[in-house]
């Protein structure tokens, strides 16, 4: 199978839209069906709770299986997935193009210093690099190597309150994100400014995206604008529709 | 007449509860599996479970309790009770081969449905173990980080991703060849829900 056919599974807003319709409507209706039998519309609604609660659970699960000593296995370059695949909820040609001279990146929440960050600025900061896997929830997946600041670097750098539960993220492309504090400070948790030793191209997040080789690939988001630390579940633009919390991996 | 039990309580009941698992894990599993087909094709959304991903992943992360806890309770009682091994061993390929060769002659040795055959022995212990293959590889897709030496045993990543598809693939032939005997030996049907079988000699 060729990887343009693997990889162009994308969705555009209103697809997803449409996609979320169809699973509250129809996508129940099968379990619905095979479970209770002859019931109505409430008991749907009542295999949703159930799925929901089922899904905080595993989160609960994945929460406690987490090591954060745990590293994820590390590649030799000439593994790199060649092209790497462009995956967002948009198609290729809608990246969005962020001007990186105005670019400022904003800071919010439980943290000391808020003063917003130039990219100038983030690249004068100490830089790693990984050469990882990236799983999607598709189940497809593609080694990449990444370089860019520590993340647990930067929290330590800002005074991010880091007894607080999430880490939360706004980007440019209206993509919204969260994770739990213990992955934000994973030793290879990272605020990614380069693909392939290039600046991060537009349709890989640039200016800056973050890097996390322990979770599925939507929960690490492109082209991001502000970062905030909370106590309150911000959620997430995929898991607002059902997907789970943690993705974990 | 004389009634034997052939299907202890806990048997028939984990049975039917793992019916409705395996039901739940396979359906979901195949929208998920149309999300980034491994082969060149997909699975009819009409029998898939979940409507689209995001459903079919909660189906199939919820289901997986349901079927490992259920599973543990039936092979915890198989094993400690001696069950299974009164009913599944011992097992020869010479024996297996020559009840299938009967089988598909039409000659059925199933009189006594108390007594396995040597190939239900064979398709039961080869369900129960792609069944074990199936939880194993699904913990190695879900945690490959954190169950790294799991995954690692199976070709990483990608390579526990394919096994747990050839797994369900033996599962679902397993599961297909069972039922359609079951329709052949329709007098066994009942016994899964009573436990009982009336033996007329």
């Amino acid at each position: 199978m060729s990887m343009d056919r693997k990889f162009t599974i994308h969705r555009s807003p209103a697809l997803a839209n449409l996609e979320r319709r169809l699973f509250l409507k129809r996508g129940l209706s099968l379990g619905a069906l095979s479970l209770l039998a002859g019931c109505d519309i409430t008991d749907q609604e009542g295999v949703q709770r159930l799925l929901n609660a089922m899904s905080r659970w595993n989160d609960g699960v994945q929460d406690w299986l987490f090591d954060p000593k745990r590293l994820a296995p590390e590649f030799p370059e000439s593994r790199i997935t060649r092209p790497f695949p462009f995956n967002a909820y948009y198609s290729e040609s809608e990246v969005v193009e962020v001007d990186g001279s105005s670019y400022k990146l904003e800071l919010a929440g439980m943290i000391r210093e808020k003063k917003p960050w130039t990219l100038a600025e983030l690249y004068t900061l100490p830089q790693v690099s990984q050469v990882t896997r990236h799983i999607c929830v598709e189940g497809w997946s593609a080694i990449g190597k990444w370089s860019g600041v520590r993340f647990s670097d930067f929290l330590a750098r800002i005074g991010a309150d880091t007894t607080a539960k999430y880490v939360g993220f706004q980007c440019a492309d209206d993509y919204y994100g969260s994770i739990d504090m213990a992955t934000a400070l994973h030793p290879q948790t990272q605020l990614s400014l380069r693909y392939a030793d290039e600046l991060l191209p537009p349709k890989y997040g640039y200016p800056m995206k973050l890097r996390i080789p322990t979770k599925l690939g939507f929960k690490n988001p492109k082209h991001i604008a502000a970062i905030f630390v909370t106590n309150e579940y911000p959620g997430g633009y995929w898991e607002d529709k059902g997907y789970n919390w943690y993705s974990g991996s | 007449m004389q009634s034997v039990l052939i299907h202890p309580l806990v048997v028939r009941v984990t049975h039917w509860i793992n019916v409705l698992a395996v039901l739940i894990m396979i359906t979901s599993g195949w929208s998920i599996y149309n999300a980034s087909p491994l082969f060149p094709f997909e699975i009819p959304s009409q029998i898939t479970l979940g409507g689209w991903l995001a459903g079919a992943l909660q189906w199939h992360f919820a289901g997986m309790w349901l079927f490992a806890l259920n599973g543990l309770v039936y092979l915890a009682y198989g094993i400690a009770s001696g069950h299974l091994r009164r009913k599944l061993l011992p097992i020869t390929p010479r024996a297996v081969l020559h009840d299938i060769r009967e089988a598909l002659r039409g000659h059925l040795a199933h009189d006594d449905l108390s007594v396995y055959n040597a190939a239900q022995r064979a398709a039961y212990v080869a369900l129960i173990i792609a069944l074990v293959v199936m939880v194993a590889s699904g913990l190695a897709i879900w945690k490959p980080v954190q169950l790294y030496w799991l995954a690692s045993l199976m070709g990483d990543y990608e390579g526990a991703r394919l096994l747990h598809f050839f797994a369900m693939a033996a599962v679902f032939f397993i599961v297909l060849v069972h039922v359609t005997m079951v329709v052949l030996v329709p007098r066994t049907f009942p016994t899964m829900f009573t436990g009982r079988f009336r033996r007329t000699s």
